[in-house]
């Protein structure tokens, strides 16, 4: 793992774009054509075939979610297609026991973590079989059982949640981990910087993952540093980077980062350079079809399973929808509940009048 | 029982409560060694430890934020916000995050974090160690809004916010930490969240109110009797959700009501007050209902005696709403 710095080679440079993923501070794992790179360790290729397997499942909910909001059909949706290797990866190198705090971009964190895919929709549909009973927009999902924390809009507000789910994680003296997703701009909000100075004081086992989509065009209105990852330094965390659109280096630093965690020496700090999908490099550098190339090339992924997968998928989430869809809304009188514990006085007589 | 102030009764609370149960940890700024800038978590420290009685850096954001992330995961926080004027830093995490907690998780999670924070006026202290800002939680769904007005009540409602299952912003007024004394209750006890306290008990005229001006309303309500008028004082202790029914009960009785507090008067809770009243009881009023408040202005430093609803400034209102 490094630390990142301000190295020589950064002073002046004024143009960032695919070579910055090629930059020795960056932790790569596989080349945009799948092939590994010459220190990367021995892999679990199984692993490596449930993650793509995960990963295709999260585009394709993704992409029919994204559709559903198109026709009109569900609210307001934030696909992220592209961000794959960073929501999927990172929850893959995760442990049973640890928690994730996603943004509302990172739902399909939860399809990794052991959701179904017609929860998945039920949750889209915000039905009465939600499981946050229709009380959030889309990208809103919640899992308690899965150790899944529920997202909200105000952005950052997660880190400093993570940081403290880890930290009484740690006063129990339990073996957890706590992960928060979050973009780039978050690292400008006042949670960041909460999260990351109590992360630093109490040592606490979190990791925070940052998906930096924004470079190159967007840091600049946000930032003064060269990276994300060097903010770190001033609240003693350290800061890593990987290539966001190599799920094998997502999972190989958040793998490092959740066992320096669980080692008791602290969060860790991971920038993740995620080239969005529509961005001009983003086809080339697609985490699927990247991590489709490795597979076939080590023999372990063929056009014929290619063609089973895409087909059980679409199958699923279509059965998915259409339960979904067919499914009641929320009766009115839940509106009143889970307000409290307990149904108080007024929210009684407003419910009944 | 024993003599204790408002400090002692809550320090006492918080001490049964760490040892009864584990799960509770306090935090905040110079809570640990120093013991709290008014002393309320004095010796803590040295008794339960550095995991428990956490000194945190200088940010109500991060207390707060991460006070949730400890809720989340069983733990029962009970964070220090040093003065109540210090809380915006930490309202997007109060109002956004705690409150909203279980109803957007569709009651898979609750957020039982109970924030203790002095409130109120009349300690020299300015704009930013003197307000009283309890309405700006209750208007947003989710919080349980506590003021006690004596130590007993104190121990016993800081108990229950303890151990409810939701959030309770705990607010502590200020004035009275050491002036308001009284017999405290040993160990176990609770006072039930929800329920308010008929103090003194009269027929002409309802007095509502609580925190420290409790004292103030029971000193015009004994100057008003020497002028015949038979005042009935009710502590709500509980600000949210309110003892409608105690509320109620009052005026149906007196038929006549002034409602005390020291936070603006606008959209204040004296305002929510009378508008219940009005639906649950306008056929019994004998007289409009009135508000003796703090006024529509930040809290004034050199001028905060006259900024304060005390005594003189409730004796003539309870007197012309008994005359009406």
């Amino acid at each position: 793992m490094t630390t990142a710095t301000r190295t020589q080679d950064d002073q002046g440079t004024t143009t960032r774009g695919a070579d910055e993923a090629m930059r020795q501070d960056v932790v790569r794992v596989l080349s945009a054509d799948g092939e590994l790179v010459s220190d990367a360790p021995e892999l679990d290729e199984a692993l490596v075939v449930e993650l793509y397997r995960a990963m295709s499942r999260a585009r394709a909910c993704d992409s029919r979610a994204a559709a559903l909001r198109e026709e009109g059909r569900i609210g307001a949706y934030l696909g992220a297609p592209g961000e794959e290797a960073t929501t999927i990866g990172s929850a893959l190198a995760l442990r049973d026991d640890d928690w994730v705090f996603p943004g509302l971009r990172e739902h399909t964190v939860s399809l990794a973590r052991g959701a179904s895919v017609e929860t998945f929709f039920h949750h889209l549909f915000g039905n009465a079989l939600d499981p946050a009973k229709g009380r959030q927009m889309p990208g809103g999902f919640t899992a308690r059982s899965l150790r899944i924390a529920s997202a909200s809009a105000p952005i950052g507000t997660q880190l400093t949640h993570a940081v403290g789910l880890a930290w009484a994680a740690r006063i129990r003296k339990d073996d957890v981990v706590a992960l928060a997703h979050f973009g780039e701009r978050a690292t400008s909000s006042g949670p960041f910087h909460d999260a990351m100075n109590f992360a630093g004081v109490f040592k606490t086992p979190a990791v925070l993952l940052c998906r930096n989509t924004g470079w190159p065009q967007a840091s600049s209105s946000e930032t003064l540093t060269d990276t994300f990852a060097e903010k770190g330094i001033a609240y003693g965390v350290p800061g890593v980077r990987c290539d966001g659109n190599d799920p094998l280096a997502v999972l190989r630093v958040v793998e490092h980062a959740v066992a320096r965690a669980a080692r008791g020496e602290g969060a860790t700090l991971i920038e993740a350079l995620a080239h969005p999908l529509d961005g001009p490099e983003g086809e080339r550098l697609d985490p699927l079809v990247r991590l489709r190339n490795y597979l076939g090339l080590r023999g372990r992924w063929s056009d014929e399973a290619q063609a089973e997968l895409d087909q059980s998928l679409r199958h699923e989430i279509e059965a998915a929808v259409l339960a979904a869809s067919a499914a009641p809304a929320p009766p009115r009188t839940t509106m009143f509940d889970d307000v409290f514990a307990t149904l108080p006085g007024h929210l009684r007589d407003q419910r009944d009048a | 029982m024993a003599q204790m102030n408002m400090v002692q009764a809550i320090n006492d609370a918080l001490r049964f409560e760490m040892q009864r149960d584990d799960r509770v940890v306090v935090l905040g700024e110079d809570v640990g060694k120093v013991g709290g800038v008014f002393r309320v978590t004095a010796g803590l420290f040295d008794a339960f430890g550095e995991d428990r009685v956490i000194d945190t850096p200088l940010s109500e954001g991060g207390i707060i934020g991460t006070a949730v992330g400890m809720a989340l995961y069983g733990m029962r926080p009970v964070p220090e916000i040093q003065f109540s004027d210090f809380i915006f830093p930490a309202y997007d995490q109060i109002v956004s995050e705690i409150a909203k907690y279980r109803y957007r998780s569709g009651g898979q999670y609750g957020c039982p974090v109970v924030i203790r924070t002095p409130v109120g006026g009349g300690i020299r202290g300015g704009h930013y160690h003197s307000q009283s800002p309890e309405s700006q939680f209750i208007h947003v769904a989710g919080l349980k809004v506590v003021c006690p007005a004596t130590p007993e009540d104190a121990k016993g409602l800081l108990l229950a916010s303890i151990r409810d299952e939701d959030p309770v912003m705990f607010f502590e007024p200020k004035r009275i930490y050491r002036a308001a004394r009284g017999e405290v209750p040993e160990g176990d006890f609770t006072v039930e969240i929800g329920k308010a306290r008929v103090v003194r008990e009269g027929d002409h005229v309802t007095v509502i109110t609580y925190g420290a001006m409790l004292y103030e309303a029971l000193d015009a309500a004994a100057k008003a009797e020497a002028e015949g008028v038979d005042c009935e004082v009710i502590d709500l202790r509980t600000l949210w959700p309110l003892d409608v029914d105690a509320i109620v009960a009052s005026v149906e009785k007196t038929g006549r009501v002034v409602v005390v507090h020291e936070a603006p008067k606008s959209c204040g809770l004296a305002a929510e007050i009378v508008a219940l009243i009005n639906e649950k009881a306008f056929l019994r009023l004998e007289a409009p209902p009135r508000r003796v408040t703090g006024f529509d202005t930040p809290f004034p430093y050199t001028l905060e005696m006259e900024y304060l609803p005390l005594s003189h400034r409730i004796l003539p209102a309870l007197v012309e709403t008994a005359r009406f």
